[in-house]
């Protein structure tokens, strides 16, 4: 038997509809929301600002820490327990690797950057859903980067492979599926964070990551364009008021 | 060969692309890597000439030295105070940098600032590990009397106090409040409290705007309708 049509209809290497936007959160340094389909995340950014608790200091350069945490409503039905569990903090910590290698911190010594991440809504993806909106949320508090990074899962659903699955495709009954998060740099595509839950042959996992690199340079679109869009939507605004 | 790949102030993101060749120098918030230039703040492009330079648009004030700053003080030390300067690090006030008078030993410091009190200052030194020294000695400086405290990007500073003071030289005239702008985005305003609110008004317009062009001409029509006077034009003013 093989995968002919997608559960929700797209094309096989269809990306769901994107949202993005950055400084929701007027409080944080930086902030950004991202959505993927039914995925949601916030981000938010607070720092470089001192480090608690003080171990954590390094007085050659500044630490990134982010935190990953799911809203108790956000999963399919069950509650989701708030609070950092094994798969939260495990995510925390590639997050964090995900986005250090863009990351320019020299000059913050003894300093933090400190990103939390919440999901108010998910089904399937979040972990790269917060890296994209962690990242939007990083260049938007004006922290020092050398690229962008973009996250999207690739993965194959019996004989096809299938970009960005969603939670019944993650589900599939009737054939192996394997599901892969990926995080790329965008300039160098360079990857910071691949993951895999299932199965898959080496020549297939060869193909899904050159062709997740198209995705890529769609999630970079949006991220570019919400960051650009926050200081042209100023500018819009005071056109037609003329004083 | 060398190309420009954007035009000057376009809005840049980390990592896009700005040149492209050994003929042109990164300055500010861009970097080279091989032969190529690229941004890594989101920020304003300007060209001068060979020059690339990004101006960011945001992030925490970076204190700098001979800077004039406002703070607050937070904390009481041994022999002086730690200031708040909404920086990513906190800056210290030593005793002979704030008063001229001889302090004894063990003396109650609280006497002369306490905690929650506002100052003026000058950063006289950061070091590589952003230890940040103050002084309050000198013209203007030391704790500022009531009046309204308002906090923008530092970013924004520049805007904010105009071609030579022009800017700030127009609220000043409009409101006839005392202004005082910290280089980290603090300002300090007092006068008459209605005014107090228009000024502060009028900076949160220049804050939200400062990208933009034309904003002098209407930040005055703005004070002119606010305030019903004339404001003349400077010759410096452009």
């Amino acid at each position: 038997m093989s995968y002919d049509k997608r559960i929700d209809g797209r094309d096989f290497d269809e990306l769901r509809e994107m949202d993005a936007s950055v400084g929701v959160i007027p409080r944080a340094d930086g902030s950004a929301f991202f959505r993927m389909g039914g995925t949601s995340a916030y981000a938010a950014v607070y720092g470089p600002r001192q480090t608690y608790p003080k171990f954590l200091q390094n007085p050659a350069k500044g630490v990134l820490r982010c935190h990953y945490s799911m809203m108790p409503f956000s999963g399919a039905g069950d509650r989701v327990r708030p609070g950092p569990s094994r798969r939260a903090k495990e995510i925390s910590m590639v997050t964090t690797n995900a986005l250090l290698p863009v990351i320019d911190l020299k000059a913050f010594p003894n300093a933090i950057v400190d990103v939390f991440i919440s999901l108010p809504q998910t089904d399937a993806g979040s972990r790269c859903a917060g890296i994209c909106a962690a990242a939007l949320a990083l260049a938007d508090a004006g922290i020092p980067m050398t690229d962008m990074v973009g996250a999207v899962a690739v993965g194959r659903v019996d004989d096809k492979i299938v970009m960005d699955l969603c939670y019944d495709e993650e589900a599939y009954k009737d054939g192996p599926v394997a599901d892969i998060p990926v995080a790329m740099t965008h300039r160098t595509k360079e990857i910071t964070l691949l993951q895999m839950d299932g199965e898959i042959s080496k020549d297939m996992l060869a193909e899904a990551l050159e062709k997740i690199k198209g995705a890529m340079d769609k999630i970079h679109e949006k991220q570019v364009s919400a960051l650009k869009g926050k200081f042209e939507k100023v500018k819009a605004e005071e056109k037609p008021a003329k004083i | 060969m060398s190309e420009i790949k954007v035009k000057d102030k376009n809005i840049v993101v980390p990592g896009e692309e700005l040149a492209e060749g050994m003929d042109f120098i990164p300055s500010g918030a861009a970097f080279r890597e091989n032969e190529k230039i690229y941004a890594n703040r989101i920020g304003l492009v300007q060209l001068e000439g060979r020059v690339v330079k990004v101006i960011p648009l945001a992030g925490k004030y970076n204190p700098e030295r001979n800077d004039m700053v406002i703070g607050k003080v937070v904390d009481i030390l041994m022999s002086g105070w730690r200031v708040d300067l909404l920086s990513s690090y906190d800056a210290v006030l030593n005793i002979r940098d704030a008063f001229d008078r001889y302090i004894k030993k063990g003396e109650d410091l609280t006497k002369f600032l306490q905690i929650g009190d506002w100052i003026s200052a000058k950063i006289t030194n950061v070091t590589s590990q952003k230890l940040v020294d103050l002084t309050t000695k000198g013209h203007n400086l030391g704790k500022l009397q009531p009046g309204r405290i308002m906090k923008i990007s530092p970013y924004k500073v520049p805007r904010v106090i105009g071609k030579k003071g022009s800017m700030m030289k127009m609220i000043q005239r409009a409101t006839d409040c005392k202004i005082t702008v910290g280089q980290n985005g603090v300002i300090w305003i007092s006068g008459h409290p209605e005014m107090e609110i228009l000024a502060y008004d009028t900076i949160k317009k220049i804050d939200e705007e400062a990208h933009t062009s034309g904003l002098t001409e209407r930040i005055k029509q703005m004070l002119e309708k606010e305030t019903g006077k004339k404001l003349e034009d400077e010759g410096d003013q452009i």
